[in-house]
């Protein structure tokens, strides 16, 4: 081997060892980075308990409750709920049905106070007419299983 | 002893590609480059931002507000190609210690700052109305947040060296280092759960409405094309400085800018 294919060598021998250290440090921190606890987590009390952490799921739809600036809904992930409390304003993207983030501390009551909530919008463009035809046609589809029963 | 452009011309003449690594031989190439290249990013931009702005439809979640997608995303996807390219011509001329290789890589990073820069920046703004927030400690903002820091870190630790050479292995380092980082961004949104939403457009698909995608495509084309120009300006001013004193060069009258 000539000089130069040698340090071409070792060159690509150190990435190579440097990326399956990284790999190795984002496993073992792959919780750590995580940016919100699921309800399924914190139902199971994998989210820490009387320190302030985010939830994230879907707004469940006829959920949200205002009075005032008071607002209460509850998060899913289609499989468990944490029912979240908020005061203040929510900002424009909060839907029955779409993403959300809330940060604060659960409850003993099983309640989490939410400080600050905010949306997580999903990765679909499309003009509202197209929306309007998928939700039309989800609705529809809705429809007929509801007479197959 | 150093060689003679002439003898090491004479050493790749077998093969062509290896003649464009001499400083001299890329020089004119380099202009014409970035000719072509300013002209298409011209073209594109103007074609891909009337498309944007004019021809596509508003978003049926978030209005008019994610018509930032078409400078936000192309400036985020060249962020991270510019830096893998740069990784790969530092990695190159650590191995075959060509002076062109370093020349491109430090053309490239002020681009790839500038790139990650406004990925952050319009981001932030597009945050705010959509999410509620400018910023959050996510896996992809942060990620992104460190990719400018490396180049940072890359273009402050090539410059604090005196002597280029040692300049540009020291730094070359923080690039090859630094690449790991790129694929973390790309997939921090599947590996973690993140405020961030997914990736819209995947190799062989997409969840984006295709005069959108049209759009956004044509503007990706136009920054690759805009980051290409500046870079290929970049590396002429390079080779003018460092082969200052070479013979092809000469009292550097006789460069066409």
């Amino acid at each position: 081997m000539t000089l130069k294919q040698k340090r071409l060598v070792l060159i690509v021998g150190a990435v190579l060892l440097l990326s399956a250290a990284t790999a190795l440090v984002l496993f073992a921190l792959r919780d750590n980075l995580a940016f919100f606890y699921t309800p399924t987590q914190v139902k199971a009390n994998e989210a820490p308990q009387g320190r302030t952490f985010r939830v994230g799921g879907l707004v469940e739809a006829g959920s949200v409750k205002r009075t005032g600036l008071d607002v209460s809904f509850r998060v899913t992930d289609t499989s468990q709920i944490v029912p979240v409390t908020y005061t203040g304003i929510l900002p424009d993207l909060f839907k029955e049905g779409k993403g959300v983030v809330a940060q604060g501390t659960l409850g003993t009551d099983g309640v989490f106070r939410a400080k600050e909530v905010l949306a997580k919008h999903d990765e679909n463009y499309m003009p509202p007419e197209a929306q309007s035809a998928i939700d039309k046609a989800k609705q529809a589809q809705e429809r007929s299983y509801k007479t197959l029963k | 002893m150093a060689r003679t452009e002439q003898q090491s011309n004479d050493r790749f003449a077998g093969r062509w590609f290896w003649r464009f690594a001499s400083p001299a031989q890329f020089y004119p190439v380099a202009g014409m480059i970035e000719k072509i290249c300013w002209g298409l990013a011209l073209v594109l931009a103007a074609v891909g931002l009337y498309i944007g702005f004019f021809r596509a439809p508003t978003d049926a979640t978030q209005g008019e507000v994610y018509r930032v997608i078409y400078i936000h995303v192309p400036a985020a996807w060249m962020a991270m190609i510019v830096y893998l390219a740069m990784a790969f011509w530092c990695a190159i001329g650590l191995a075959f210690g060509t002076r062109l290789s370093f020349m491109m890589s430090h053309a490239l990073a002020p681009t790839g700052a500038i790139m990650a820069a406004v990925a952050l920046w319009t981001g932030a703004l597009w945050g705010r109305p959509t999410w509620g927030t400018y910023w959050v400690w996510d896996a992809r903002l942060t990620s992104t947040l460190i990719l400018l820091f490396l180049y940072i870190g890359y273009i402050a630790l090539a410059a604090a060296f005196d002597d280029k050479k040692k300049g540009d292995r020291a730094s070359a380092l923080i690039a090859l280092v630094g690449a790991v980082n790129v694929p973390i961004i790309y997939f921090s949104v599947q590996w973690w759960n993140t405020l961030h939403q997914g990736a819209s457009v995947r190799p062989g698909s997409s969840s984006m409405a295709t005069v959108m995608l049209t759009a956004m495509m044509i503007m990706t084309f136009a920054f690759w094309a805009y980051c290409v120009a500046v870079a290929m300006n970049r590396v002429r001013t390079q080779i003018i400085e460092r082969e200052r004193g070479a013979q092809w060069l000469g009292s550097g009258k006789g460069i066409k800018p």
